[in-house]
């Protein structure tokens, strides 16, 4: 479960990228985030795995004050989400299945289940027998579904993903879109950020928007 | 505790792989620390060499007294009496002046001694002290001088002493060096991990997002320092056992000249250990110091 409370976010220099949002997400939820650029979506995401902190207002995952999260348990908080940002972040120099790899690396699992955990989140995205290939290799759609199976192959209950289809084409982007849906059915709690409220339409899923920092639809 | 393990060998892999990557990289990282090492290293290997010399030869210090050379036998007798009832003694043996000439002979003199018309040696006694402290020495030898007929007292450890005070003297001045020289491989690793934090700054950055803790991260720099240093040691090594085969037959030589059998010592397996550890050790602090600098900017 996912809770803000009146929560607010100042930047150094007095620009105020969230002001007094609240909100909660129940487990198992889809929840599209939208709202035009500059109105705090990537702040309001980057707040959930303490990328950024509030400056006033509890964030609470799964009844864990983040807000007040010692730096020292924020790894282990971040292991339970799965993040997926606008850019792919994935590791040009490693293949596919390396980077995938990586978070089950980071919790230390054993490489033979960590290897059937890769393959299942690469079938699991339709890029089975493709571990090997290189990112550079990839097309962004495909390179975007390698960064959606390094989020979910550590089984998140929650899966975070800010504007995934910003630089894809409608076609892709359906596609993607249609990979979080399916997740959700799964049990996943989803909150995906995008402009293009359109794309989870179909789903009707809840809906929260951004304008300014405020939080103009469903509180 | 697997776990653990778990991730620190595959923060050695990790560590072999950037070391691996690198050939060039890490050879000439190798060898600066190598070089750099084996000065410190060989010093003291040298001044341990010469100070088991010095061992060996000073053995108990000795008390030459040297008679007049008119004395008599009936003076060194009395002399004799002397000595077999002081307590500090532990033996004497008494040196006729002829036979200090045969020895002089024996040691490559004889030419310039066949030019003399007489003998100009005194007799002697050479005596062997119970206690090895230096103030007993000095009193024995300023109690001797004014025996009746004795023309000179000399105190044969005097130039032990000399030497190892100069030993002394070197044993500071190879740890300044070795202080001097660590610092500045602790400045090459810090820069070489600061590198590797700047060429990594990626992985680092998406690591820490999907929930790297802070040693998970830091590990393989640490084993990266860890290892350079091994293979520095390693190198130092090397150039030390370079410089014993170089030295071995000149110095066998040389103590051959003097009637002496000497053979150069290289570094034992504590030795070996020791400078294969400093070296990883240094590795391992320039790793903290760096990754402690700039992991929290990156």
């Amino acid at each position: 479960m996912i809770v803000f409370e009146d929560v607010a976010k100042r930047y150094a220099g007095g620009y105020t990228a969230l002001a007094g949002v609240s909100f909660e997400i129940r487990h198992g939820e889809l929840v599209v985030l939208s709202g035009h650029s500059g109105a705090g979506k990537s702040t309001l995401l980057k707040l959930i795995p303490a990328i950024e902190r509030a400056t006033a207002g509890t964030v609470r995952i799964n009844g864990q004050d983040v807000s007040r999260l010692p730096s020292r348990a924020i790894p282990y908080l971040r292991r339970n989400l799965g993040l997926v940002l606008q850019e792919s972040r994935l590791l040009f120099d490693r293949s596919v299945f390396d980077n995938v790899m990586l978070p089950l690396v980071i919790t230390g699992h054993p490489p033979g289940d960590a290897a059937r955990r890769v393959a299942a989140a690469l079938e699991r995205v339709g890029l089975d027998g493709r571990g090997k290939e290189m990112p550079a290799g990839l097309s962004g759609g495909e390179q975007q579904r390698v960064a959606i199976a390094r989020a979910i192959v550590n089984r998140p209950s929650i899966l975070l993903a800010d504007e995934p289809t910003a630089h894809l084409d409608a076609a892709t982007a359906a596609g993607i879109a249609a990979l979080f849906k399916s997740f959700n059915s799964a049990g996943v709690t989803v909150l995906v950020s995008t402009h293009d409220a359109n794309l989870f339409a179909e789903s009707s899923p809840r809906r929260l928007t951004l304008a300014k920092g405020l939080l103009t639809e469903g509180a | 505790m697997s776990n653990w393990l778990y991730l620190h060998f595959r923060a050695i892999a990790q560590a072999l792989g950037r070391l691996a990557s690198q050939p060039l990289g890490t050879l000439l990282s190798a060898l600066v620390m190598g070089i750099a090492l084996s000065l410190p290293a060989g010093g003291y290997l040298l001044l341990d060499n010469i100070a088991s010399l010095a061992r060996g030869v000073s053995g108990t210090p000795e008390i030459s007294v040297f008679l007049e050379t008119d004395a008599g036998e009936a003076d060194a007798a009395a002399i004799e009496k002397h000595l077999r009832t002081d307590p500090q003694l532990a033996s004497f043996r008494f040196v006729p002046r002829d036979e200090a000439l045969k020895q002089l002979e024996r040691g490559g003199l004889g030419d310039v001694l066949g030019g003399l018309d007489a003998n100009p040696l005194p007799d002697a006694f050479v005596v062997t002290l119970r206690t090895g402290d230096p103030a007993a020495f000095e009193a024995l030898t300023e109690e001797m001088k004014v025996w009746p007929k004795v023309a000179h007292v000399q105190l044969d450890s005097g130039w032990v002493k000399r030497l190892h005070a100069l030993l002394v003297l070197g044993r500071s001045a190879v740890l300044i060096l070795a202080g001097l020289l660590g610092f500045a491989l602790v400045i090459v690793t810090f820069n070489t991990i600061r590198l590797q934090i700047l060429t990594q700054r990626a992985e680092i950055e998406v690591s820490r997002l999907l929930g790297a803790t802070d040693p998970f991260i830091r590990r393989p720099f640490y084993w990266f320092g860890g290892l350079q240093g091994v293979l520095g040691g390693l190198v130092a090594l090397g150039v030390v056992w370079l410089g014993v085969g170089a030295l071995a037959a000149p110095v066998a030589g040389l103590a051959e000249t003097y009637g002496a059998v000497f053979a150069l010592a290289g570094p034992q397996w504590p030795e070996s250990l020791a400078i294969v550890s400093f070296a990883a050790f240094l590795g391992w602090l320039g790793a903290e110091i760096s990754v402690r600098r700039h992991l929290a900017s990156a």
